[in-house]
């Protein structure tokens, strides 16, 4: 029976950069990726004939330049159709409005003086602010405990870097951290178009609407990240390169390998059992799968306390974000906007607020908001000559729908595309819909949740994904946690998996 | 021509602590309210012969025990008289009945559920963990988190020491519980939804926030940090109606030697040379005083009683960006009768406490949405109380007093001002939906008052309605309330003071704003300080 250092289960992206950190330092790392190809959030794939489309995630903005860097993607194949890729913000009568560069260093579009300037003094603010956390994604978060010493003063250390900012800076980096973001944009811009583009993007992929407390601080994370880009052959791209540099340091990845569960012996975690019975030991165990999946169903509760049993259920992980493809036999004419942009229906704060009502009841938005890309539009092979590929994540859904309401929150959204590009339902050749539910059976996004885990103020830092788990190791020794749902969560950033490599490698920990 | 050593714009319950305090100090003090009658929205006002309403805030539990005993309110006619109980009436004719008795409210959980009755336990224990922790903290001045002053640097010391003395564990769950919805952290304990409806209660009451809304759970601990009589959480009506209490602060006052003028109102505060030396009031009548302390809400102090051209433009747009939507509304009742609430049996204690007709989270939170797009809620959440099953003082023999805290009303409907059709069609919706629940309520209606936040802030002065004089998130609390860089009670104006609800620790009948306030000034006159320091224990 081979044996290995470390067995990472799950191969998306996470999982790859933990693997691949543990391999520069000499680890033997084995790869367990249940699907047929590695990568899971990040993946490409022909959703018709002729069709391709990035799966899941779309857009990379998040991805964490030690893992760019650290196993060389570059040469592994990674390149970009697109990079610093504009927003647009669409109007319903065609008055749109380009953000421009890293979000919005310009605006092209009609838009007064006045809320140029005042967006180019917000803009600076929440690019300073989100700065000063950016560090923090790149360690494990600080314990509040006694006796760890080295973390407090790392705490201290950026306390000290917030304090740089100047005194007027820091009273207001601390009474924006857990404000919402719809009184700040009502309180310093009046365009709607601009104000719903902000409004969305702050509250894409999280159970929030802009008027809920705490929504501004998932602004600073996105901001703390890179400015967007496509790969060039889309998101499967970067787990393709990934892969390559992984298994260029030695690491073993096997595909179509599910993993049934964590062996637990002499309450440690000793190995794991596939679900076609064979058995792989190994010192050090890393789930970069979904934290709930990882306690309750590959460890069982029977070997964890109540404490434990019950945090873990109690991860919050509505998703409510669905993703869409259709294939277009021509172009879509968005009123002339330039397809090569990332185009936002969000008409103001307050449509994304009314989009976000129903789901709290288990109902899907009458008029949803979205994103969409057009990557046929950069590149050619994504569809056939003359055709396009559409790509949109549309908010908000429930994950319990059935065909019926499928069908009809279909039919909202291509209302809601008719409007804001005229003929484009004549061009539809197929769609494909991916509904929180479908995701979760696909990817095992638990609750079809795309950060395994809600990423809100209440499960960030030391409380993801659950109080005591949050430092990467659990309560269980040879157990490690490396996904998304660990700190600073998912996006396709590969952070969570890198971090906890780093911890593993330091011999860090309780223990 | 007299001048004072302080002068106390309105004679709220925060106006006439400060003014009680700084009195006691041996200072000369006035205090200048703008209506006939003083209480701010502490008030037993007669508007129906014979019967006196409660007709803005209505219960007391949060007025620290502290002032109180300093300034010796029993003594001055104030007694407040408990709950014996309350209930949440359900949709399908059931109840949810609660009592003064934890056991007593435990079995009537496992009425409804088993589980969440063993879980009760558990929750009111990690409850009164984050009571515990926060309570000190409601009568110290915020510290200032970029100073380097040593009185700052004690403070932030000693809430961090207090931070410290908790366990790894539960430091977590404070800063897990101060960023969550209510919605969510009961669904941690509880599985029955009239259960959780009946808790979510304290977390909306007043607020702008829907019990969905992350950072409702820290609303509710600011409800649960009260007592009566040192029960800790328990609510209940302060005999002769909420004006009890001011009224017994006015008397105190006047026991130390200050003086109250109401009937008109102030006008501008006088600047000279930066210092705040006097108020002019409505008509032109001048006062002249050392210094001048507001206990109007920010924005009505400085953006209508303050000329624009004294203040520091960065202070004016922060005050222009301080909260303070109203969402509640009230309509209160003359009553020929006790209403019979079909689901409750006669004379049961639950009718002798506050009844709620809400009976799940996702109606209180569909309510909230209504308060969102600018309309008032079609089916509101209702916190009704009848004081005179228990306080006859208020109403003659057989007859009874209702007052109905609704919520919620916007300050604004679609973005225009409240009509009286407005008004009057809000109060229907919210009588209606008792008379669902209580056969035959229409009829034993005498005479009803509804008000809206329109009418709370033109009676009252609260801007938009806001019961709190600002809404209670993050962004406006602690060392964030009223603005950052003004949480000591000191405004950029020389001796000009600020003592109201938009002070730490914000609204509700609790005296601490005014409290606080008073140590500040006494601290900066280098006088000795007339008051008892918070309880530490709980």
């Amino acid at each position: 029976m081979p044996s290995y250092d470390a067995i990472v289960i799950g191969g998306g992206t996470n999982g790859l950069a933990a693997a691949g950190r543990l391999a520069k330092a000499g680890r033997k790392v084995l790869v367990l990726e249940q699907a047929a190809v590695a990568g899971g959030g990040a993946t490409t794939k022909d959703f018709a004939k002729g069709y391709k489309v990035s799966a899941v995630a779309h857009l990379l903005n998040l991805l964490d330049p030690r893992v760019e860097q650290g196993l060389d993607l570059k040469s592994h194949g990674l390149e970009f159709a697109a990079t610093n890729l504009s927003t647009t913000a669409l109007s319903p009568t065609g008055d749109y409005l380009i953000l421009k560069g890293n979000y919005g260093e310009t605006i092209a579009g009609t838009l007064s003086d006045a809320d140029r300037a005042s967006w180019a003094e917000l803009r600076q603010k929440l690019m300073r602010f989100a700065a000063v956390l950016r560090p923090f994604k790149a360690m494990a978060p600080p314990r509040l405990g006694k006796g760890v010493g080295n973390e407090m003063m790392k705490l201290a250390g950026l306390g000290l870097k917030i304090r740089g900012l100047g005194r007027d800076d820091l009273r207001e980096f601390m009474r924006l951290m857990l404000i919402n973001v719809a009184d700040v944009l009502d309180d310093e811009l009046q365009d709607d178009r601009l104000k719903g583009a902000i409004a969305f993007d702050t509250v894409l992929g999280a159970h929030l609407g802009p008027r809920s407390p705490n929504s501004l601080l998932l602004l600073f994370n996105r901001l703390a990240g890179e400015a967007l880009s496509i790969p060039k052959g889309g998101m499967g791209s970067v787990a393709t390169a990934m892969s390559k540099a992984v298994q260029a340091l030695g690491v073993e990845i096997r595909l179509n390998a599910w993993v049934q569960s964590i062996t637990i012996a002499d309450d440690k975690a000793t190995g794991v059992t596939l679900k076609n019975g064979e058995t792989l030991s190994a010192k050090t165990i890393i789930s970069a799968i979904n934290p709930k999946t990882t306690f309750l169903d590959l460890v069982g509760p029977r070997h964890l306390d109540t404490g434990m049993v019950s945090r873990a259920g109690n991860i919050l992980m509505r998703g409510n974000a669905v993703k869409l493809h259709l294939a277009l036999k021509g172009t879509p004419n968005f009123k002339g906007v330039d397809l090569k942009t990332r185009l936002v229906i969000a008409p103001s704060v307050r449509a994304v607020e009314d989009a976000f009502n129903p789901v709290k009841y288990g109902e899907f938005s009458e008029n949803p908001v979205m994103e969409i890309v057009i990557p046929s539009a950069f590149e050619e092979g994504f569809a056939p000559k003359g055709h396009h590929v559409l790509s949109a994540i549309v908010q908000y859904a429930p994950i319990a729908m059935d065909t019926k309401a499928r069908a009809a929150f279909l039919k909202r959204i291509m209302a809601t595309l008719e409007s804001y590009a005229p003929g484009i339902g004549k061009l539809v050749v197929k769609s494909e819909l991916l509904t929180p539910e479908d995701l979760e059976k696909q990817y095992g996004f638990v609750g079809g949740n795309w950060h395994h885990g809600e990423l809100a103020a209440e499960q960030m830092l030391f409380l993801r994904p659950f109080i005591g788990a949050a430092q990467y190791e659990t309560a269980i020794p040879g157990l490690w946690l490396a996904g998304a749902g660990s700190h600073p969560g998912g996006g396709i950033s590969s952070a969570a998996g890198w971090n906890a490599a780093e911890r593993i490698l330091k011999g860090k920990g309780r223990r | 021509m007299t001048a004072y050593d302080a002068i106390i714009i309105g004679a709220g319950h925060n106006g006439l602590v400060t003014a009680c305090y700084l009195a006691k100090a041996g200072l000369k003090v006035v205090v200048v309210e703008k209506n006939d009658w003083i209480g701010g929205a502490a008030v037993s006002r007669s508007l129906y012969p014979g019967f006196t309403y409660s007709n803005c805030s209505y219960v007391s539990s949060l007025l620290r025990p502290e002032i109180m005993r300093d300034l010796e309110l029993p003594k001055y006619g104030l007694q407040i008289l408990p709950y014996e109980g309350g209930a949440v009436l359900q949709q399908d004719g059931g109840y949810l009945a609660m009592y003064r008795d934890h056991d007593a409210n435990r079995r009537e959980f496992a009425r409804h559920s088993k589980r969440d009755a063993e879980a009760y336990d558990r929750y009111s224990r990690d409850i009164l963990r984050h009571c515990r922790f926060i309570r000190p903290l409601l009568m110290r001045t915020p510290p200032d988190p970029t100073s380097f002053r040593p009185r700052d640097l004690n403070e932030l010391i000693y809430i961090g020491k207090k931070f410290f003395d908790l366990s790894e564990t539960e430091r977590y769950e404070m800063v897990r519980f101060w960023t969550m919805s209510i919605s969510d952290y009961l669904d941690e304990y509880f599985e029955h939804p009239v259960i959780k409806a009946y808790l979510a209660v304290s977390a909306i009451i007043g607020t702008a926030l829907g019990p969905m809304s992350p950072g409702s759970a820290y609303v509710l601990l600011h409800h649960y940090m009260g007592d009566v009589d040192g029960n800790i959480g328990a609510w209940g009506f302060a005999r002769g109606g909420m004006g009890s209490i001011t009224q017994a602060m006015s008397k105190s006052l006047a026991a130390s030697g200050g003086e109250i003028r109401a009937g008109k109102g102030v006008d501008r505060v006088l600047v000279k040379n930066g210092r705040a030396v006097g108020v002019v009031l409505d008509g032109g009548d001048e006062i002249h005083g050392k210094l001048v302390v507001s206990n109007m809400d920010v924005k009505r102090t400085f953006l209508k009683t303050v000329e624009e051209k004294e203040l520091p433009a960065a202070f004016v747009k922060q005050v222009k960006n301080f909260k303070i939507r109203g969402s509640s509304g009230k309509v209160n009742i003359a009553l020929d009768g006790v209403p019979n609430f079909k689901a409750l049996p006669k004379g049961s204690p639950c009718y002798k406490g506050d009844i709620h007709f809400t009976d799940s989270i996702e109606r209180m939170e569909r309510a909230y949405d209504d308060w969102k797009a600018g309309r008032w809620s079609r089916d509101p959440f209702q916190d009704t109380m009848i004081p005179t099953l228990i306080d006859p003082t208020m109403t003659p023999p057989g007859k009874h007093f209702m007052s109905c805290f609704v919520q919620y009303a916007p300050p604004k409907i679609n973005g225009g001002e409240w009509t009286d059709k407005d008004r009057d069609e809000f109060g229907k919706t919210v009588i209606n939906q008792i008379a669902s629940y209580a056969p035959g309520f229409k009829d034993l209606i005498l005479h009803m008052e509804v008000r809206t936040p329109r009418e709370l802030e033109r009676e009252v002065g609260l801007t938009e309605g806001n019961i709190f004089q600002g809404e209670l998130t993050f962004d406006q609390l602690l060392f964030n309330r009223p603005v950052p860089g003004a949480s000591q009670y000191r405004s950029p104006i020389k001796d000009l003071w600020m003592c109201g609800s938009s002070t730490h620790p914000g609204g509700g009948v609790m005296g601490a704003p005014g409290r606080n306030a008073a140590a500040e000034i006494l601290r900066d006159l280098k006088k000795p300080l007339p008051m008892s320091d918070a309880y530490a224990v709980l």
